[in-house]
């Protein structure tokens, strides 16, 4: 390894970073975890509430079943180990956030444990340890007012399911962190067990860092980093954090382990403080809540269940579809996509054509408009009948790129539309003929140009006749007119 | 057997219980929690080397309940009911930042 100079001569220490990474994931279930309140987003405070959730005395949690499917289905999608014999556990501690004055974890024996992830990094592939995977409830929601200086809180978040994913520390740059957690999420989605939408908080990424010396086989003190909620920010505040603590051992001072909040706008972490903030949390046995036995046919159950994965259909996509590894990559990027290719491409038996219209134009509208892919909703049917109309010469390329955006937008159906607007290819040749003649005569340098071997004006002269016929004729058929013409 | 509890260990359970006892309240306290220690002590002599830890009273495992939601009945008026300050639906609390 090389050792790099300092302006003053003084040779600089290599260090090395050692990241591992706890993943708080909101499930996909319908209700909390421990009570029948629904778990949908935005209601007004405190309106999907109950006294199980908000820990009014006398209550009893009732586990839902749904928590512990998905909860089994990650940990076997992610090679875990599916513990037989599970419970749940008391996290003690008093924040308003939690109306309880405890969290119902795990900590002794989570349900899942001893997996990994394989991810591809610059030197190839790698795989990530998955130390556990334990079931917990969320907490509510506090509004701090300056003014007043009190805090609000709303209690609809609070015993929504979660499960968290304990990663080993066994990631060493920002790249490999970012390759996790975009695989990690790939897999949840894919599962349906969550959305996993890090700006809106239904995936959490909190960043265990420590750094080293190279060659050094100790770790060294870590440090919790929370807030992070896009991989941007994840990415500036691993680096800020790397140079932090390469700082301080620098200067031989040492760092301290405690939880720190990344400000994204600030660019730098600050130690989160709260007065008497005893990390104690006298965790012990949830007596309210019966141990969980997961037996053989149950486990075997949810195994059948699981979706094909994303590795899986690459593979799969490869075998089936003689498409080139880009596309494939792009089509299994987002499960609404894949499904929307699979869907499209068995009623029309054109994977490439398909592949093309999912690729180009459904990116390009999915940025205009700010879209996630997952939330595409037109029917795979209108896709599969444009490309119909285009290959049968009905309508031309650019009225299809129209009416594709009227698919997208309003999910129309394609053939009902253009015969609605009239967006037909004209076959009337005399009409052809008519229009590229008035170009002819409109454009006369272009014509001498051409006339004079310069074989690009074919092209403009095209593409003019083309504006001229509203996009409605079809290009090889105003080509050879134009030849015609010109001969 | 004679378990003590300091001065200083009463003072961080008590940070932990958000408790605030006078230097007499921690006295009495701290001898109650010396008697209770004692109590595991003599619990701690029996021996229970292939004893299956119980962690419920009852023989029963995997309750559940379907992922069906239902609104609770009481609305949100019934679960603000008590609450010593409320504002627009929300509960109000003393600021929990600096």
């Amino acid at each position: 390894m090389h050792k790099k100079q300092c302006g003053n001569g003084v040779e600089m220490k290599q260090y090395e970073i050692v990241i591992g990474l706890e993943v708080h994931v909101e499930l996909a279930t319908k209700t909390k975890i421990f009570c029948s309140c629904s778990t949908q987003f935005g209601g007004e405070p405190n309106t999907h509430t109950c006294p199980v959730c908000t820990g009014m005395p006398g209550t009893l949690p009732a586990l839902n079943k749904k928590v512990v499917e998905y909860a089994v289905a990650v940990g076997l999608a992610t090679n875990c180990e599916i513990t037989r014999y599970s419970r749940f556990d008391r996290k003690n501690y008093f924040y308003p956030d939690n109306s309880q004055n405890y969290q119902i974890s795990q900590l002794y024996l989570p349900i899942c444990k001893n997996g990994g992830i394989e991810i591809e990094t610059a030197e190839g592939k790698k795989t990530v340890g998955i130390h556990e995977i334990h079931m917990e409830e969320d907490a509510g929601k506090l509004v701090h007012d300056e003014k007043r200086n009190c805090s609000y809180v709303d209690y609809n978040r609070s015993g929504v399911p979660l499960i968290e994913i304990v990663s080993e520390p066994d990631m060493g740059s920002a790249d490999e962190v970012i390759a996790y957690l975009e695989k990690l999420r790939l897999i949840i989605c894919y599962l349906g067990a969550s959305d996993c939408k890090l700006q809106e908080g239904s995936m959490r990424a909190d960043i265990n860092l420590s750094v080293r010396e190279a060659g050094v086989k100790k770790l060294g003190t870590r440090t919790e980093m929370k807030n992070l909620n896009s991989f941007r920010a994840i990415r500036r505040a691993i680096e800020g954090e790397k140079e932090r603590q390469i700082a301080l051992l620098e200067e031989g001072k040492k760092v301290i382990q405690e939880t720190r909040r990344w400000d994204d706008g600030k660019g730098i972490s600050y130690p989160m403080r709260s007065k008497e903030d005893a990390r104690d949390y006298r965790y012990f046995p949830e007596p309210d809540l019966a141990p969980l036995v997961i037996e053989e046919e149950w486990l075997e159950n949810i195994r059948e269940r699981q979706p094909e994965l994303r590795d899986e259909k690459m593979e799969r996509y490869a075998r089936e579809y003689d498409l080139p590894e880009y596309d494939i990559s792009i089509l299994t990027s987002a499960k609404k996509l894949a499904d929307i290719f699979e869907a499209a491409t068995a009623l029309c038996q054109k994977p490439k054509k398909v592949s093309n219209w999912l690729m180009v134009e459904t990116m390009r509208l999915l940025r205009e408009r700010e879209m996630d892919a997952e939330e595409l909703s037109f029917s795979p049917g209108h896709l599969a009948g444009l490309i119909e109309l285009v290959d049968g010469k009905t309508i031309s390329g650019t009225v299809a790129k129209e009416v594709f955006e009227k698919i997208f937008d309003e999910d129309i159906e394609p053939k009902t539309y253009i015969e609605e607007k009239g967006l037909k290819t004209v076959k009337d040749e005399s009409a052809i003929k008519e229009a590229v003649r008035r170009v002819i005569e409109e454009n006369p340098q272009p014509v001498a140009d051409y006339k004079g071997g310069k074989t690009k004006a074919m092209g403009f002269l095209t593409g003019q006749a083309m504006k001229a016929m509203k996009g409605k004729a079809d290009p090889s058929a105003i080509n050879k007119i134009l030849l015609e013409l010109l001969s | 057997m004679a378990n003590r509890i300091s001065a200083g260990e009463m003072e961080y359970a008590g940070i932990l219980a958000k408790l605030s006892l006078t230097p007499e309240e921690q006295k009495e306290a701290g001898k109650d929690l010396e008697q209770m220690l004692n109590y595991i002590d003599k619990l701690n002599e029996l021996n229970t080397e292939d004893i299956e830890p119980m962690f419920h009273v009852f023989p029963v495992c995997n309750v559940f309940r379907n992922d069906e939601a239902r609104p609770y009945e009481g609305g949100r008026n019934k679960i603000l009911e008590n609450a010593p300050e409320k504002r627009e639906g929300r509960f109000v609390v003393p600021k929990t930042v600096e």
